[in-house]
């Protein structure tokens, strides 16, 4: 095993994302910045300026343009990458589909945050749940350290499975929070990536090449079907490259889930990103009194890892989901719409209460976290925080 | 022997120059015939058509490429009124 020797930084979010890239050396960074994820690019400019770097950087006009861009670049071969947040990411819908479609390995940090309206500037999921069917391969990170060391991986994964991949970091929660972080010498980074994207894309090579043809009805549906396809191989690549970042850096890295306290867990909460701490201190407080909570940190949304999550909830009678985003359909969030499915099928299947907490970045206190499962899970869609005073 | 999708893993990457064998003129309904007499090779036609299906020598328009042109009717709607030298006809029409 090979252990490259790090140094500790006390790092933001923010600043531990433009240090990786950085580090990464992407031949076209294209942005346009926005809140909670302005200080990557602002952190990432500065490098540019000093000449750390010999990125391309592109400072557009949108969100839409900056995806654009970079689908472009991705095009011609270039290693790509941007970073967005809530209204960003949904002015760059029509582009994500199209990344994932031309099937480019575009890397993209996502300082997660409140859709508009209200106008909220702090953290939530809805942005990125938004983005969950486009086609990108979208990995959570639970702390400063994961979101430096997975947008590491995810140059990796995304090159190797032919597929866009997002980082996602909580906004301000992991944006915005100093922590001390282990960084990687500039050249074992380097080391780990290697050259670029290989194979089949060069706009600028000596063929010329058409990205992105029509296809009809004649061959649209087999292009949507390798796509399709593509997912379902990503969660291997995804294993394999972990497995190799860890061997790399001397760090080892969850690659599709964290399951904590699970094996004789009568109660399992399922959680998304960095509210996982908050919930691994209830576990602890719940085990000392000798209650048999657990915990299940999803770090990949994209593809949905189905069949690890059977296997690590299986035995767990009640499966609290928590998570940050609504589907507004009346079934819960969009994580505990897709726990339900992927346990449904099992013929013992756990009950599963949907706990909608956290948007607009509100916090969720202890107190409020352990009522709500002293309550006891009763399954359902509970919204957990919620102010509601008795109408006068 | 693979399913044929299974052969898509790079995306739609084609080679280069494909659109020439595609054959946009299969959609036309109407067709733009040219009063190359009334011509006065503004360009307009040539400039605007969405598939360069305006045939242009030495700066002169000489003709249409029926195999690309899909008959939008946007040539005859640019060209000048006092030239009007282009009329959509019913495909099949003389
Ligand atoms: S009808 Fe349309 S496609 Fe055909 S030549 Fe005129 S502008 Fe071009
Ligand atoms: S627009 Fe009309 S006048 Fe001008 S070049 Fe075309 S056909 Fe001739």
């Amino acid at each position: 095993m090979r252990t490259v020797a790090a140094r500790r930084m006390a790092l933001v979010g923010n600043e531990a994302v433009a240090l990786a890239w950085r580090q990464i050396r992407p031949h076209v960074v294209a942005a346009y910045p926005i809140t909670p994820s302005t200080q990557i690019m602002e952190r990432f400019s500065q490098y540019v300026a000093e000449g750390e770097v010999d990125t391309e950087f592109l400072p557009v006009e949108s969100e839409h343009s900056a995806l654009s861009a970079c689908v472009g670049a991705a095009a011609a071969g270039a290693r790509v990458l941007t970073a967005t947040s809530s209204q960003g990411l949904a002015l760059m819908h029509e582009v994500l589909y199209i990344a994932s479609g031309l099937r480019l390995p575009i890397v993209m940090n996502v300082g997660t945050r409140a859709l508009s309206a209200p106008i909220n500037i702090h953290g939530d999921h809805s942005d990125v749940m938004g983005a969950r069917d486009a086609g990108w391969i979208q990995l959570f990170a639970r702390s400063v350290q994961e979101a430096y060391d997975r947008t590491i991986l995810a140059v990796r994964v995304a090159e190797r499975a032919r597929l866009p991949v997002m980082v996602c970091l909580d906004g301000f929660t992991l944006t915005h929070s100093l922590e001390p972080v282990e960084v990687y010498p500039d050249e074992a980074v380097q080391a780990f990536l290697g050259e670029g994207p290989q194979g089949g894309y060069s706009l600028l090579g000596e063929e010329p090449i058409t990205v992105g043809p029509l296809a009809l009805p004649d061959s649209y549906m087999e292009f949507r079907r390798a796509l399709a396809e593509a997912h379902a191989r990503a969660l291997r690549i995804l294993e394999e490259e972990t497995e190799a970042f860890g061997a790399h850096f001397g760090r080892r890295l969850p690659a599709l889930m964290e399951p904590f306290e699970m094996e004789d867990a009568e109660v399992a909460v399922v959680i998304l990103g960095a509210y996982a701490d908050v919930v691994e201190e209830a576990v602890r407080r719940w085990r000392e009194r000798g209650e048999r909570l657990g915990m299940v940190r999803l770090v990949v949304f994209r593809p949905f890892p189905t069949e690890e999550l059977r296997k690590a909830l299986a035995r767990a009678p009640e499966v609290v989901v928590l998570e940050r985003a609504d589907t507004l359909s009346g079934l819960g969030g969009p994580l505990g719409v897709e726990v339900r499915a992927a346990l449904y099928d099992l013929a013992d299947r756990p009950r599963v209460t949907d706990g909608i907490f956290g948007l607009g970045g509100r916090e969720l206190r202890d107190r409020e976290l352990d009522a709500f499962l002293r309550d006891g899970p009763r399954g359902g869609v509970i919204y957990l925080g919620v102010e509601e005073p008795p109408c006068p | 022997m693979a399913n044929r999708w299974q052969v898509l893993d790079r995306g739609p990457v084609i080679p280069g120059g494909s659109s020439v064998a595609y054959r946009t003129g299969d959609w036309r309904q109407l067709r733009p015939v040219l009063d190359l007499p009334r011509c006065v090779h503004c360009l307009f036609c040539w400039l605007y058509c969405p598939d360069s299906a305006i045939l242009v020598r030495d700066g002169q328009v000489v003709g249409v490429a029926y195999d690309h042109c899909k008959g939008c009717g946007i040539c005859a709607a640019v060209c000048p009124p006092r030239a009007n030298a282009i009329r959509m006809v019913p495909e099949g029409a003389p």
